[in-house]
Parts: C-alpha cells; structure tokens; sequence
C-alpha cells in the first residue's frame, strides 16, 4: 500500500508536557474509508492524540500528513476547511440556538465576517440541513434549543455539524458515551452509514462497541502505541489483555 | 409585506412591538411631558445608551465585556468637541475688540492651547478642521484603536477578565493621555464653552429640540442596525462564539474575527455616542471617558437586561433618572440605595429590566384580559339581571 492510500500518516509523534510525554513518538495511518478506533486506558493519551491531529495541541516532534496538508503547521480553522471534523468527548453543541441553527452555522459556506454577513438561508441549506437531521434522527427536533436536548441527542447533533461541512476525516471522541442500548445501536449503524464516504477515527471504551463496528483498532498505553491490528488480534494480543482488557 | 419587513428588521413580532413602544416613548411621549432643559438631559442621557447598545452586542451577544467603552465614547466626543472647538475659536477671532479676544496671544487658537503656550495649531488637529473630515473620523477612530486592540487581544486569544482588565486599563491611559497633554486636549477641563455647529447655535432651545431628535432617531438607528446584524448568521456565530469558542474554531471559522468585528462595532457606536453627547452638552472632559463612567456603561446594559437593544436604552434611562433623583433626595446615601439596587437586579433579575418584560408582561397582560373578560362577564350578569 503507497501512501496515497492512507488519508492520515502519523509519524513520530510526541508532545511533551513539562518533559511528561502523553503522546510518545506515535505512528498511525488511516486507511481510505476505513473505521479506525483507537482504545486503551485512561491516560493513555487517546484525546490527546485528537487535539495534536486538529491542531488544539500542538506537538514537540513528528509529522500528520492529512491528503498531503501538514497539519501540525497549520491553524485549526483551517485544518477543518481542509477537511478533519472532530467531535468532542463532552459534547459540544450551541446551547442557545436551535437544532437547525447549529447545523446550519456549520454548513460550510459564509466562513468569513463578510459572509456571514451575507448569509441567505436559500433551498441548497434548507435541504443539506434537513438531509443531516434525518441522518441523525433529529428531523423532529429541528426546531428545539440545543440546550434540552438528552445527552444521546446532543451526540448526534455534533456529529451531525460534522457531516454537513462533509470532510474527509472524521475524529469522535466518544460518541457513545452514556448512550442507552438503543441509542447506541442507531449510532453505530450512523457510523457504519458514514464511514462509506469518509475515514473515522474513533476513540472508544466500550469494547463491544468497538467490536461491532471497528475495521482496525489502536491500542494506546502511556503514550505509545502497544498493539495495532483487527479486533481478533488485539482481543488475543497478551500484552493488550495485560494492561488493558483484563483477563 | 409587512411581516416579511417585521422579519427583516426584528425577527418577531414581540420585539417590533417593544421597539416602537421606545420610539413612541422618546419621540412623542417625552416632548410632551418634559421641558427642553429635561429634555436635554434626556438627550444627554441618551448619548451615554449608545455605549450600552453596543455592549450589549459586544458582551450580550459577543460575550466580550469591554470595560472601556468609555474610550471610544469619548474618542467620539473629542472629536465632535474639537471640530466645534475650532469653530468656536474662528468666530472669536472675527470679534475684534471683545474682551475674549484682548486675553489671547494668539488669535483664532481654542484658548486652552493659548493658555498653555501653543501658538500653532497642532497637526492632530488638522482633521477636525473640515466637518466631513470629523465625520469619518468619528467613525474611523475608534473603529482602528478597537481594531489594533481586537487583533492584539482576540488573535491570542485573550478573553474574559483580562480581556476587561486590559480594557479597563485602557481607560485609565486614555485619562492620563488626556489630562497631561493639556495643550492638545483641554486638559482636566476638557473642551469646553463649544457654541455652534457650523455656524448653528447649539445652544438655543429650537436647536436643543432638534438635537434631542436628532439623538433619538440615531439611537434607534443604532438598534436597527444591531437587529440586523443579529438576525444575520453574524448574531448566531456571534452567541456560538460566546457558548462553545472552541466548536466555533473547529467548525472551520476563525473566531476571533467575528470577535473583532464585533468590538470595533460597538467602539463606533459609543462613539456615535460621545459625538451627539458632545453637541447636546456642549463640552466634553476626560472625566467623562475614564473607568468610572465606563463602568457606568456596563451598568447601563446590565439593568437594561444585555441581550436587548431596546431594554439598554430603558437601562440607561433608569439609571440615570435614578441616580438625579436619589441623589437629589438622599445626598448622603444615594450611593449606597443604587448599589443596593444594582446588587439586587443582577442576582433577582440576571436578565434585566427586559426580563422583567419578557417574564411578567405576558403574565400581567393575561390578568388583565381576565380582569377586563371578567368585567365583561359581570356586566352581562347584570343587564340580564335588569332585564
């Protein structure tokens, strides 16, 4: 495989804190399309991994080489309108605005103080954000603050802000983290739905979860990465068991 | 029609409503019930709300607490004053022979200048020379001094209470600034005994009358103008920002420029502000733009309620009513009842008098529909009883 393949190359990467290093000279790819989770303990620096990749941190050393961008130079708005969405693990939605209005803040048109200005909420909008809200069962709620929303909900709103700016890299955070059985079902049949056009990086803890829907799983642990491969093989892999799954 | 005009200026109907209840307000029912000298300090009164509708677009909306306005107010009010300054000076050097013209060494200098030894006019104000020149620069000013300090402070991401401390501080500069240069500036007295306005007396009661309209139609100008940039996808961007910076930045917008827009807006509204202030009251000092009247602002916006435009100006109107009249009738204590009363809003009241509106006006409307439905009722009753 050359790596035109791969949307994300990770080399070398470490960030240092203080000379504590939470990410430690990490490489990971992401294949084209594929559903990559990245599992491991607390602390491992699975979030942190996130936050280097879409530039809220930055890192000592190393290189992420999205479809041919260094991000590791580059400001996080325009690593977004390069194409990376990242979900957060607490999920982060507009309180005080509408379901319709969070996504349609993050439709990716009228990004500068001008076009905002000029914004019109004309037929392409409408329908890109009806579409979205379907995907993400919230086409009832279009109309509801984002504020009252359940938990499980506001997950798939900021998935949803995600999808409507349609990038090629997806990171989620946790996306179903306190979700009921149900939720969580409809969730990972939404990421099976889109991971068809786009990558996902995933960071999860849920194990079963991980089993249904991850391609390839990343164990981290202290900041290294302690095993990589699918999920039979890290699920048998004795150093994963070890420190992470337990026996 | 007239709902898609409604939509376009206000959005709802509920806010069109409170909007010309306060132009109906300051347009009608105050010319009726107060003499031109309440008349003027309502005017005056109404230069200052300029600085809470700004806020209330910077810090309601925006989340920015700027503790400076009183800056750009004042940059405003310099302006407008050093503009009628000069043409003061002019129309004395044309009285040859008074007594004010016998006390100059240099004739056709404002006489603060003369009096501190300057015998050219400074190249600083060489602009305010022209009336189109002072225009531009009533807006220009304080739009570039907000834009240096929005790129400087947004762009670093500084926000919060050192943002309002920096602002703050800013004040305190812009006093020293001021007071010390006493030949460019007035010093601690400012600009004063200002006349006419190219060649209009300011200070005859019809000129006062047209000034207070002038105000009121600027103020509410102002709101209108607000509403549409908070209707635009600019006012949603603008509470995202407030909420969830982050998510705003990794949704692909550099949020510190909506920021900034936002700061130099309201900077140029407060200096709207100081230059209608400057034409009413015909002075300007640097008392008036330093911490304690900035802070006064904030007031203003919070007790009006901060997310609305119209509520700053009833804010701003209470507060300083408020302050004549308890001051006038407590000397002694009046400071103390309007902190008390200040305390008190913020914690029962977070949202302000508009709160209080939005809360009980419909709760207050719908008793008195019962209360008329049931006179109604009873009249009935007893006609039947008659008949």
């Amino acid at each position: 495989m050359t790596l035109k393949d791969f949307v994300l190359s990770i080399e070398g990467l470490t960030v240092s804190f203080d000379g504590f290093k939470a990410v430690n000279d990490v490489s990971l790819y992401v294949e084209q399309g594929a559903l990559h989770v990245v599992i491991g303990p607390n602390g491992a620096g699975k979030t942190t991994l996130l936050d280097l990749i879409c530039g809220k941190t930055r890192p000592t050393a190393g290189s992420i080489n999205f479809l041919g961008h260094e991000l590791t130079q580059m400001p996080e708005q325009k690593i977004v309108q390069a194409g990376v969405g990242r979900k957060f693990q607490t999920p982060s939605i507009y309180p005080a605005l509408t379901v319709f209005e969070n996504l349609e803040i993050s439709f990716p048109r009228g990004r500068s103080v001008f076009g905002a200005l000029t914004f019109k909420r004309d037929k392409a909008v409408m329908e890109r954000v009806h579409d979205i809200a379907d995907m993400i069962f919230l086409k009832d709620q279009l109309d509801t603050l984002g504020e009252v929303l359940s938990h499980g909900q506001k997950q798939w709103l900021e998935i949803g802000m995600l999808l409507i700016a349609d990038p090629e890299l997806l990171l989620l955070d946790e996306p179903v983290a306190g979700m009921s059985v149900d939720e969580r079902q409809q969730t990972g049949d939404l990421l099976n739905k889109i991971c068809k056009e786009r990558s996902v990086l995933i960071i999860e803890h849920d194990m079963n979860f991980v089993r249904e829907i991850a391609h390839r799983v990343t164990v981290l642990h202290q900041g290294a990465v302690l095993a990589e491969g699918s999920m039979e093989h890290i699920e048998t892999n004795e150093k994963v068991i070890e420190v992470y799954l337990g026996h | 029609m007239n709902t898609l005009l409604n939509n376009k200026l206000t959005g709802n109907k509920d806010q069109t409503v409170s909007f010309l209840i306060l132009a109906a307000v300051l347009f009608v029912f105050f010319p009726l019930i107060f003499d031109i000298f309440r008349l003027n300090m309502v005017a005056k009164y109404l230069s200052l709300s300029f600085a809470a509708v700004g806020l209330v677009l910077c810090w309601g909306y925006g989340g920015i607490l700027s503790l400076g306005q009183g800056v750009f107010w004042g940059l405003g009010g310099y302006a407008m004053a050093a503009f009628l300054k000069l043409e003061a000076a002019a129309n004395i050097a044309k009285e040859a022979g008074s007594d004010q013209i016998k006390a100059l060494s240099t004739i056709g200098l404002p006489d603060f200048m003369d009096w501190n030894q300057i015998t050219e006019l400074p190249y600083i104000w060489y602009p305010f020379k022209s009336f189109p020149i002072t225009m531009v620069m009533i807006l220009v000013l304080p739009g570039i001094v907000a834009y240096i300090i929005g790129v400087a402070m947004f762009k670093r991401r500084v926000s919060g209470v050192y943002f309002a401390i920096i602002t703050q501080a800013l004040c305190w500069i812009m006093e020293i600034l001021f007071v010390t240069r006493q030949g460019w500036t007035g010093g601690i007295n400012g600009i004063t005994d200002l006349r006419t306005c190219l060649g209009w007396d300011i200070r005859t009661d019809s000129a006062q009358y047209i000034l207070y309209f002038l105000t009121v139609a600027l103020v509410l100008g102002m709101i209108i103008v607000g509403k549409l940039i908070l209707q635009s996808k600019l006012g949603r961007l603008l509470v995202a920002t407030r909420d969830m910076e982050n998510r705003v930045r990794f949704s692909g917008y550099d949020a510190a420029d909506f920021k900034i827009f936002i700061f130099c807006l309201s900077g140029v509204i407060s200096s709207i502000g100081g230059a209608m202030f400057a034409l009413n009251v015909g002075f300007m000092s640097p008392k008036l733009v330093t911490i304690e009247p900035s802070i006064y602002m904030v007031i203003f916006c919070a007790f009006g309620g901060r997310l609305s435009l119209v509520g700053a100006v009833y804010g701003t109107l209470i507060v300083c009513f408020g302050r004549t009249f308890f001051s006038e009738l407590f000397p002694e204590s009046w400071m103390f009842l309007m902190g008390t009363t200040f305390v008190l809003i913020t914690m029962v009241f977070p949202r302000g008098v508009a709160g209080i509106v939005e809360d009980y006006g419909p709760r207050l409307l719908a008793l008195f529909r019962k209360r008329s439905a049931g006179a109604e009722d009873l009249r009935i009753v007893k006609q039947a009883g008659v008949s």
